[in-house]
C-alpha cells in the first residue's frame, strides 16, 4: 500500500447523486458510488450507459453538472491537480504519442507529474519490465501492435506511483491473448494494493477483474454488488440454453416456464434459469421438447443484465 | 516472462504555475529533438529563399532605378527587405506552428488529453504551447539573423531590437490562431482559407515588399489591422534606425494588445475543449 | 452538381476501357469518379478553403504588379518586346498556381484522407480499387486546378494582359501541368510517414516557385544556375503560359510539353503502385 492517503473517510472516490448533462443530454443521471482503498471497482454496462462520463469526472477532466463527488478525500472542482497527480488513467483510446519512442512517451509523461529526470528514467525501466517491453523501449510507436500500446498506456499511467488507477475499457479491441497478457498484469498491480476502476461492456472481464461493480445502464444505477453476489440476487446457479431450428421456438416459453425459475427468449435460442440444469433438461425432454442443441452452464453477469435491463449485452 | 514488482515511492507536490508550464514545454522540446528537420525547412531557410530570390534576385532589376530608391528610402533592397522578412518568417511560422499541430494535438494524436489527464491543468497547457511556439520563433529568427549578416544585410545592432519585434509580432498572431484551431472540430478545410486569406494578403500588403504608400489609398486601411504591418514597421525602423519614439508606442501597444487577447482566448478555447 | 457529375464520368470513361484491361482485377473498377464525386461533395462544407485558392495568384498579381511593378517598369518578355511588370509575373503565376493547387490537394489533403481519416479503406471495401482512387484524387485535383486557372485566365484578359489568341491554349496547358503535379504529388505523398514530411514537399515547391523566372527573368543568374533552373518542372510551365499569353510561340512549346509528359507518365505509374501495396496488403 501506498504510505497515509490522508483522507478521513476509506472511500477513495465517494459520489452522491451525482449528474453529467451535455446540453440538455443528460448521461449520467444521478448515481451514489464508494470505492474503497485496495479493491478492484467495476462499472459494467452498454455503450452508452455513461460508463465514460462517469470516469472522465471521477478522472477530474470533466466538472460534474450537479451532486458531490470526492476523489481520494478531494473535491475535483478544486483540488483537479492535486488528485490527478495520484491517478493513473487508461483511456479508452490510447493517446500515446505516436510520433515519440516507447520510452520518450514514458520520459515526457512523468515529468508532467513533477518528477525529476532521475526518478522518470528508473521509474521507466521498472515498468517497461512491468510490462514487458524492455526490448522495444528505443523503437518508434509506430511498430508496436495494438496490445503493445495498450501495454505501453498502462505503463505509462503508472508511472506516478498511482493511488487509485482509471481503465476505461482496458481491454476493447485486443485479442484473446492480449487481453490476458493485461489481466494478468492488472491483476498483479491489484496484489500490490493500487485500487483500480474499470469500466468494461465485457462481462468475463467484470468476472475476471472485479471485487465490486455497479450495473449501468441509460445514466443510471441498475445493482450493485460483488460478480457472485449480483448473480446469486438476479440468476441462478445455473442456466440451460436450448436452441432451437428457426421458425419453432414459438410456444416453448409457455410449455416449459414452470420448469424454471425464469424463462427467457432471446432471437436465437431459449434460456431456462434453474437450480439444477441437468434436471431442468430432463424434464423439458420428458415434455417433448426436440432443441437442436443444449448447453447448461453456470451463471454469469450477461444473466444478470439482461434480467435488469431486458436486453441483451452482446452486440 | 514476470516482472519485478512495483515500488511506490512518496507523493510528491503538485507543480503550479509556470513549473508547469515549463514542463509543457519541455515535452514540446523532447518531440522537437526527433523531428526538428521540418522546423529547419519551413522557417529558416524559407525566409532565406525569400531573401534570395527577392533581396537578390528581383533586387538587381530595380537597384538602379530611381523610382525604387524613393521608395526604399535610398537603401539597398536587399537591405531595406532584410528586417521585414524577419518579421514575416515570424509570422509564416507562427502560422504554421498554430495550426494543423493544435488541431492534430486535440482531434488525431490526442496528447492535449493525454497531458490534462496529469496535474497539468488545459490553461497551463495552453500557455505552455504558446511558449514554446515563441521558442521556436526566436531560434528560427536568430538563425535567420546570422544569414543575413553573411549576406551583408545588416546594418548595425539596430537588428536585434528587430528580432525582439518581430517574435511579438509573430507571437501576436499566434495567440489567435492557437485559439482559432483549438476551437476546429473537423479536418481543418478553414485552415487553407486561413493561409490564403489571412496569411498570404498579410504578408503581400504589410508594406514588406514596398512601402503601403504604393496601395491604393483605400485598401491602405486593410494594412493598419495587420499585425504584420506593425511588425515590419517596428523590424525595419530598428534595423535602419528610422524608428520613431511615438510610432513605436502605437506599433508596440497594438501587438501587445493583440497577444493578450490571443493568449485569453488560447486559454478558454482549450478549458472549453479539454473539460468536457 | 450534374454538371460536375458529367464531368467527372466523361473523364473516367476516356481511362476505364483502356485501365480495366491493362490492370489486374481488383485493382482497378473503372469508378474513380466516386471519388471525383466524394471530395465534391466534401469540399462543399469547405468551399471557403476550395474558393480560396482562386484569390492566391490574385493577390500575388495585385500585390507584385502593382506594388512592386511601380518600382520597376518594363521587363523583357520571351521575344525580347517590353513588358509590363504585371504582364511578365501574371503567366508565371498562372503555372505557379497550376502547381500549388494541385500539389496541395494531391500531398496535405491526401495524406490527412490516407493515413488520420482513413477514407481509402472504407473505400477498398467497396469495389474500388486504389487505382480508382489514384485517378479520382489526381481527377479532383485537376478539377480544382482547372477552375482556378480559367477564373485566373479570365481575370488577365479582363486587365488586358492576354496578347495572343495563343493565350487561349493556356487553360489546356494549365490543366495539363497540374496533371502532372498532382500525380508526382500522390505518388511522393504516398512515401510519407508523418507530418515532419511534409516540409520536403515545401523545400521542392518553394524554391521552385521563387525561382523558376516567375518573379524576374532568367538573366540575372550566372550561367551555371541558369541551367539548374531550367532542369525544373515550374520553368518550364512558366515558359509555356509566357510564350502563349504573350504570342512569343516556338517550337521550344512542345519541348515544354514532352517534358511534363514523361512527368505526368512517371507519376501515375508510380502513385498506383504504391497505393496499391499501401492499401492491399
Amino acid at each position: 500500500m501506498p504510505g497515509s492517503v490522508g483522507i478521513v473517510s476509506d472511500s477513495l472516490v465517494q459520489a452522491r447523486g451525482l449528474r453529467k448533462r451535455f446540453g440538455r443530454f443528460e448521461a449520467v443521471r444521478g448515481i451514489d458510488i464508494d470505492v474503497w482503498a485496495g479493491e478492484v471497482f467495476g462499472f459494467l454496462g452498454p455503450n452508452g450507459a455513461g460508463k465514460s462520463s462517469t470516469m472522465r469526472m471521477i478522472a477530474c477532466v470533466s466538472p460534474r453538472s450537479d451532486g458531490e463527488l470526492q476523489v481520494l478525500g478531494m473535491d475535483p472542482d478544486v483540488d483537479g491537480p492535486q488528485i490527478r497527480g495520484r491517478l493513473g488513467v487508461v483511456p479508452q483510446q490510447d493517446n500515446l504519442d505516436t510520433e515519440l519512442s516507447v520510452r520518450d512517451n514514458l520520459h515526457v509523461y512523468g515529468r508532467y507529474f513533477g518528477m525529476s529526470r532521475a526518478a522518470v528514467r528508473a521509474r521507466a525501466a521498472e515498468l517497461l519490465d512491468f510490462v514487458q517491453l524492455t526490448d522495444r523501449a528505443d523503437d518508434p510507436l509506430e511498430q508496436l501492435s495494438g496490445g503493445m500500446k495498450r501495454r505501453l498506456t498502462i505503463a505509462r499511467s503508472l508511472i506516478n506511483d498511482p493511488e487509485l488507477m482509471l481503465l476505461d475499457e482496458p481491454t476493447t479491441g485486443l485479442d484473446p491473448q492480449a487481453r490476458h497478457l493485461l489481466w494478468d498484469r492488472l491483476f498483479r498491480l491489484k496484489q500490490q494494493g493500487v485500487t483500480l476502476i474499470i469500466s468494461t461492456h465485457y462481462m468475463d472481464e467484470a468476472e475476471q477483474l472485479c471485487d465490486r461493480l455497479v450495473v449501468m445502464d441509460g445514466g443510471l444505477i441498475v445493482a450493485e454488488g460483488s460478480p457472485r453476489e449480483l448473480i446469486a440476487r438476479y440468476s441462478t446457479r445455473e442456466v440451460l440454453e436450448l436452441r432451437f431450428p428457426p421458425g419453432d421456438e414459438h410456444g416453448w416459453p409457455e410449455t416449459l416456464s414452470d420448469l424454471a425459475d425464469r424463462v427467457e427468449q432471446l432471437p436465437d435460442r431459449l434460456l431456462l434459469y434453474a437450480a439444477d440444469g441437468e434436471a431442468t433438461l430432463a424434464a423439458a425432454h420428458r415434455r417433448g421438447v426436440q432443441p437442436t442443441s443444449t448447453l447448461v452452464r453456470r451463471s454469469s453477469l450477461e444473466d444478470v443484465f439482461l434480467r435488469l435491463t431486458g436486453r441483451s449485452l452482446v452486440h | 516472462m514476470m516482472g519485478e514488482p512495483l515500488t511506490f515511492a512518496d507523493r510528491r507536490p503538485v507543480l503550479a504555475g509556470w513549473a508547469a508550464v515549463l514542463r509543457v514545454v519541455e515535452g514540446l522540446w523532447t518531440w522537437y529533438r526527433r523531428n526538428w528537420r521540418a522546423a529547419v525547412v519551413s522557417s529558416v531557410l524559407q525566409p532565406l529563399l525569400m531573401l534570395m530570390a527577392f533581396g537578390i534576385g528581383f533586387g538587381s532589376l530595380i537597384d538602379t532605378s530611381a523610382r525604387a530608391a524613393q521608395a526604399t528610402g535610398g537603401v539597398r533592397y536587399l537591405v531595406y527587405l532584410a528586417p521585414a522578412l524577419l518579421a514575416v518568417s515570424a509570422v509564416q511560422t507562427a502560422a504554421f506552428e498554430s495550426s494543423y499541430p493544435i488541431l492534430s494535438s486535440f482531434k488525431w494524436r490526442r496528447t492535449y488529453e493525454a497531458v490534462t489527464a496529469t496535474p497539468i491543468t488545459p490553461g497551463q497547457l495552453a500557455v505552455g504551447q504558446l511558449t514554446w511556439i515563441a521558442l521556436r520563433l526566436i531560434m528560427s529568427g536568430g538563425a535567420y539573423l546570422l544569414v543575413i549578416m553573411l549576406f551583408g544585410a545588416v546594418r548595425g545592432p539596430g537588428v536585434l531590437a528587430a528580432w525582439v519585434f518581430a517574435v511579438l509580432c509573430g507571437m501576436a498572431f499566434s495567440a489567435l490562431l492557437v485559439a482559432f484551431s483549438a476551437a476546429q472540430e473537423q479536418e481543418g478545410g478553414a485552415f487553407t482559407a486561413i493561409f490564403r486569406f489571412v496569411v498570404l494578403p498579410m504578408t503581400l500588403f504589410s508594406g514588406t515588399f514596398f512601402p503601403i504608400s504604393q496601395l491604393p489609398r483605400v485598401v491602405q486601411p486593410l494594412a493598419w489591422v495587420s499585425p504584420l504591418w506593425h511588425g515590419t514597421e517596428l523590424a525595419r525602423g530598428a534595423a535602419l534606425g528610422t524608428l520613431q519614439l511615438s510610432a513605436a508606442a502605437g506599433h508596440l501597444g497594438y501587438l501587445v494588445a493583440l497577444l493578450v487577447v490571443g493568449v485569453q482566448l488560447t486559454r478558454w478555447q482549450f478549458r472549453v475543449r479539454l473539460t468536457r | 452538381m450534374t454538371a460536375l457529375r458529367e464531368l467527372s464520368r466523361e473523364f473516367d470513361a476516356s481511362r476505364a476501357a483502356l485501365l480495366v484491361r491493362v490492370l489486374p482485377p481488383g485493382l482497378y473498377a473503372g469508378r474513380a469518379r466516386m471519388l471525383v464525386l466524394r471530395s465534391a461533395l466534401a469540399s462543399r462544407s469547405v468551399w471557403l478553403a476550395v474558393v480560396s485558392g482562386f484569390f492566391e495568384p490574385l493577390f500575388y498579381l495585385m500585390a507584385m504588379g502593382q506594388g512592386l511593378g511601380s518600382l520597376v517598369g518594363t521587363v523583357s518578355g520571351p521575344a525580347g518586346q517590353q513588358l509590363s511588370y504585371a504582364a511578365f509575373i501574371a503567366p508565371g503565376l498562372l503555372a505557379a498556381s497550376a502547381m500549388n493547387g494541385a500539389v496541395y490537394d494531391a500531398t496535405f489533403s491526401f495524406f490527412i484522407k490516407l493515413k488520420y481519416a482513413k477514407l481509402y479503406d472504407a473505400m477498398l471495401a467497396t469495389p474500388l480499387g486504389p487505382v480508382d482512387i489514384a485517378l479520382g484524387e489526381i481527377g479532383w485535383a485537376l478539377l480544382r486546378g482547372g477552375m482556378y486557372s480559367a477564373g485566373f485566365l479570365g481575370i488577365m484578359l479582363a486587365v488586358g494582359l492576354i496578347f495572343s489568341p495563343w493565350g487561349l491554349l493556356a487553360l489546356p496547358a494549365a490543366l495539363f501541368v497540374a496533371f502532372a503535379f498532382a500525380s508526382i504529388g500522390i505518388a511522393t505523398t504516398s512515401f510519407m510517414r508523418s507530418w515532419q514530411d511534409f516540409d520536403l514537399v515545401q523545400l521542392a515547391v518553394v524554391p521552385m516557385f521563387l525561382f523558376s523566372a516567375t518573379f524576374f527573368p532568367l538573366s540575372v543568374y550566372p550561367s551555371a544556375v541558369q541551367w539548374l533552373v531550367q532542369a525544373f518542372p515550374l520553368y518550364h510551365a512558366v515558359s509555356l503560359m509566357r510564350s502563349l499569353t504573350t504570342g512569343a510561340v516556338g517550337w521550344s512549346a512542345l519541348g515544354h510539353l514532352a517534358y511534363f509528359a514523361v512527368m505526368a507518365t512517371v507519376g501515375f505509374l508510380v502513385a498506383s503502385r504504391r497505393l496499391t501495396t499501401l492499401l492491399l496488403r
